[in-house]
């Protein structure tokens, strides 16, 4: 029998009755407790009642269950010209809380993985500072530390829906984000140490890849709560995550969280360069183009169902989760519809509610069993409310790519299968 | 920018975030201290390091070293370099960025932004090809290359005519037809008090109709990825089984006497192919990409892989009768564009006879011999 994950609502259906339960030995799908005879799982003795597993060798750095190996990011390659400078997505349906673990956060990068020996690594300030300073990575350890969770979210997340329901799927709908506890020091500590002159109103993060990557950021927010992390979830970043050093921007559009970071340059002007004129910037209905659209607006959508979660189990108590999340605070609220936005109601929050950081609600229900069209609208502490899609096209046009944070649908058959649409 | 001042914003950006958020933020706003004078970590940045790495070019001119390039040079260096990707006229190859055209598309429901439909400043273009161009081989044009690279960029916009040279002299004068149409992030003003305010949560409307659907595209990746898992998963299956298989049948070799590559010099040919994996791919699986794959070269005649489309200068080669041997692939890999002029290839050649060494006995171990 295949273990092979198949989005459909086959792949967590019930199997039904004993013969296939024994047949079905060593599959990893969940099945739905109902009892038309002695369970041969529970009657008989299974291998893993019995027999020896792996010792204490034989993982020294443990990988999830065999059984969740199709829990993982994916491409869509026809977004991109190659995949060295591309983008993969973060398997939200598969996730639960508001942490998302290290190998499974989205990649972005513009010239591939950089590969970088610690040891090696020289992180440089210079520009209008009274010392031009060049730090190791031991040096940047001996700095006092912080620790704190945000979420990182490309400013192209949701880009592909701007002119209708494109892509079939959250992980490819809303995938480009993730939300992590970092470590590290905060940049004013190195700005400080450097001696930032009175003229200085800019920075310029730059990567030590071979795309160099760079973004002009206001001094007031280097100032402020940007760290220079080097750990992510308490262990060292993953090299596809700036191994092993980045810059984390909490709330503002994750282009600016410079990877593989070697050098800051303070400056009086913002240096317009290629990621900030050509890429994001967010061309509107009459030709003329925002710059500069650093935060990420409040934003939500349902994971659990949507079409790569269908409903397996038939009617009666389901679970509805998502995550809310937004670049100006924390998010007291969201809301929930199942009929398309005839009625509303107030999702149960669930876990830590930090500033700029992932949140989780849930919405708890017994399905009828018939059709359902799902949406989630968040608030955020500064009151703004998540607009539609149709809302935001009023301002904006079809023609922007990034920044798209409207309201998500889905639409859930009899069967419990769930379709991105756009509804009226 | 004084210390104090920098500690007392920090302070009451924390206070501010308490009052908000309660007992959380207490948590994770407990601000690391600043120390009067410093920390006194870290060493002065010598001026030759600022040099090496200080390499930002802004719209003002900071930046932009002293050089000249002209059209025709930049022409050439286009053609050679670039066009693999962006095409010999900045139309574009696949989905790489399209560099030229696009007048009076921005308003259209398919808005095309290129450098001169839609880049406000010159100076980005310069910084950008400098920093992260030829794709793969960064860092590696002199300024003066630049200057004509950036030339014929404009040229091929329509900005300048053929006979332009562009220099640090005349930068400056450089206006970007779109410039004026961009303008500071406007949300606060333009959305925020749309967007706010208590919505409605019962009775909000009388029908709900589905207007648009996913289904209907069908391009979303999800089967065909479940389909490349199974294969691979069953792939790796075979790849466990084949490599027992392989390990025994290696072991009787080994008694039989049988000098296989250098290990450690494939590594480095593996280290020296990442240059080359922009364009092409080798081992198990490979396909054409902007350049061949590379499986089964050493001993074939020039430019046979199948299904690639090769220049009329590789083309030439294959029919004079041209095999990749250790000579000739030495050569072409030391110079490419020297052995056989007017090829397509983007790169530069490698640095010497050791890498090139290196380099045939990654493609023969990774890719295999002509079979």
């Amino acid at each position: 029998m295949s273990d092979t994950p198949k989005f459909t609502p086959s792949r967590r259906q019930f199997l039904a009755g004993a013969a296939v339960a024994t047949g079905a030995a060593a599959t990893g799908k969940l099945v739905h407790a109902q009892a038309a005879g002695p369970d041969p799982l529970i009657t008989e003795l299974q291998p893993w009642q019995q027999y020896l597993g792996d010792g204490v060798d034989a993982r020294p750095y443990g990988m999830p269950s065999q059984y969740e190996a199709h829990v993982v990011r994916r491409n869509v390659s026809w977004l991109t010209a190659d995949s060295v400078s591309s983008v993969n997505f973060t398997p939200l349906h598969e996730l639960d809380g508001i942490i998302t673990p290290n190998g499974l956060c989205f990649e972005r990068h513009h010239a591939g993985i950089a590969e970088i020996p610690p040891g090696e690594h020289r992180l440089m300030i210079n520009g209008l500072v009274d010392n031009p300073l060049v730090f190791t990575m031991e040096d940047l350890m001996r700095f006092p530390r912080e620790n704190r969770v945000y979420f990182l979210e490309c400013a192209a997340n949701t880009g592909m829906e701007w002119r209708g329901a494109q892509l079939n799927g959250v992980q490819f709908t809303h995938g480009m984000i993730h939300n992590v506890v970092y470590t590290g020091v905060p940049l004013r500590l190195l700005l400080e140490e450097a001696g930032v002159r009175g003229n200085a109103a800019w920075i310029l993060p730059e990567g030590a890849d071979a795309s160099a990557m760079t973004r002009s950021i206001p001094l007031e927010k280097a100032m402020d709560d940007c760290l220079v992390a080097f750990k992510m979830n308490g262990e060292a970043l993953r090299p596809e995550q700036g191994y092993p050093v980045r810059l984390v921007v909490p709330g503002w559009e994750g282009n600016m969280w410079v990877k593989w970071l070697r050098r800051i340059e303070v400056g009086d002007q913002p240096w317009h360069h290629r990621e900030e004129t050509s890429k994001y910037t967010d061309l509107l209905e009459h030709g003329s183009a925002r710059r500069f659209t650093w935060e990420m607006d409040a934003k939500s959508v349902i994971t659990n169902p949507s079409p790569q979660a269908p409903i397996t189990h038939g009617p009666g108590p389901t679970v509805l989760t998502g995550v809310a999340w937004s670049g100006r605070g924390t998010i007291p609220r969201v809301d929930v519809t199942i009929d398309g936005g005839i009625t509303w109601h107030q999702a149960r929050m669930s876990g830590p509610s930090f500033d700029k950081s992932m949140h989780r609600f849930y919405y708890e229900f017994d399905w009828d069993g018939r059709p359902l069209l799902l949406q989630s609208r968040a608030h955020d502490s500064t009151g703004y409310v998540q607009p539609t899609k149709d809302q935001l096209r009023m301002v904006r046009g079809e023609n922007s790519i990034y920044h798209n944070n409207g309201i998500q649908t889905w639409a859930v058959n009899e069967n419990g299968e769930a379709e991105n649409v756009e509804i009226g | 920018m004084s210390k104090s001042g920098n500690m007392m914003k920090t302070f009451t950006l924390s206070t501010a975030l308490v009052v908000a958020t309660a007992g959380f933020a207490l948590a994770q706003e407990n601000p690391a201290p600043s120390r009067e004078g410093g920390y006194g970590l870290g060493r002065t940045a010598l001026p030759e390091e600022i040099a090496a790495w200080d390499i930002d070019i802004r719209p003002d001119g900071t930046g932009l070293p002293v050089g000249l390039g002209d059209v025709y040079t930049g022409e050439e260096l286009f053609v050679d370099l670039c066009s693999a990707c962006h095409g010999d006229f900045g139309e574009a190859v696949g989905r790489w960025p399209q560099l030229a055209g696009g007048y009076g598309t921005l308003e259209s429901e398919d808005p095309v932004k290129t450098i001169g439909s839609y880049w406000p400043y010159l100076s980005t273009v310069w910084d950008y090809v400098h920093r992260a161009m030829p794709y793969g081989s960064a860092q590696s044009l002199t300024d003066d290359e630049v200057y004509a690279i950036v030339a014929y960029l404009m040229y091929v916009n329509d900005m300048v005519d053929d006979d332009f040279e562009l220099s640090n002299e005349n930068f400056l004068e450089i206006a970007m037809p779109n410039e004026d149409n961009f303008f500071m992030d406007d949300r606060a003003e333009t959305e925020y008090t749309l967007f706010t305010g208590e919505p409605c949560m019962e009775n909000c409307r009388e029908s709900v109709e589905i207007t648009a659907r996913a289904t209907i595209l069908n391009v979303t990746p999800e089967q065909e990825a479940a389909a490349a898992a199974e294969a691979a998963a069953a792939e790796a299956a075979a790849a466990a089984e084949e490599a027992a298989v392989v390990e025994a049948a290696a072991e009787e070799a080994v008694a039989e006497e049988a000098p296989g590559p250098d290990p450690a010099l494939v590594a480095q040919g593996e280290t020296l192919f990442r240059q080359c994996a922009s364009c092409h791919q080798i081992g198990e699986g490979a396909t054409n990409r902007t350049g061949p794959m590379l499986n089964h070269t050493y001993g074939a005649p020039v430019g046979v892989h199948e299904g690639f489309r090769y220049s009329p200068a590789f083309q030439a080669a294959r029919d004079s009768g041209m095999v990749w041997d250790d000579a000739s692939l030495t050569a072409y890999l030391m110079d490419p564009r020297g052995f056989i002029p007017g090829n397509r290839m983007a790169f530069r050649g490698l640095r010497s006879e050791e890498e090139a060494a290196a380099m045939i006995a990654y493609l023969r171990a990774a890719g295999g011999d002509a079979e």
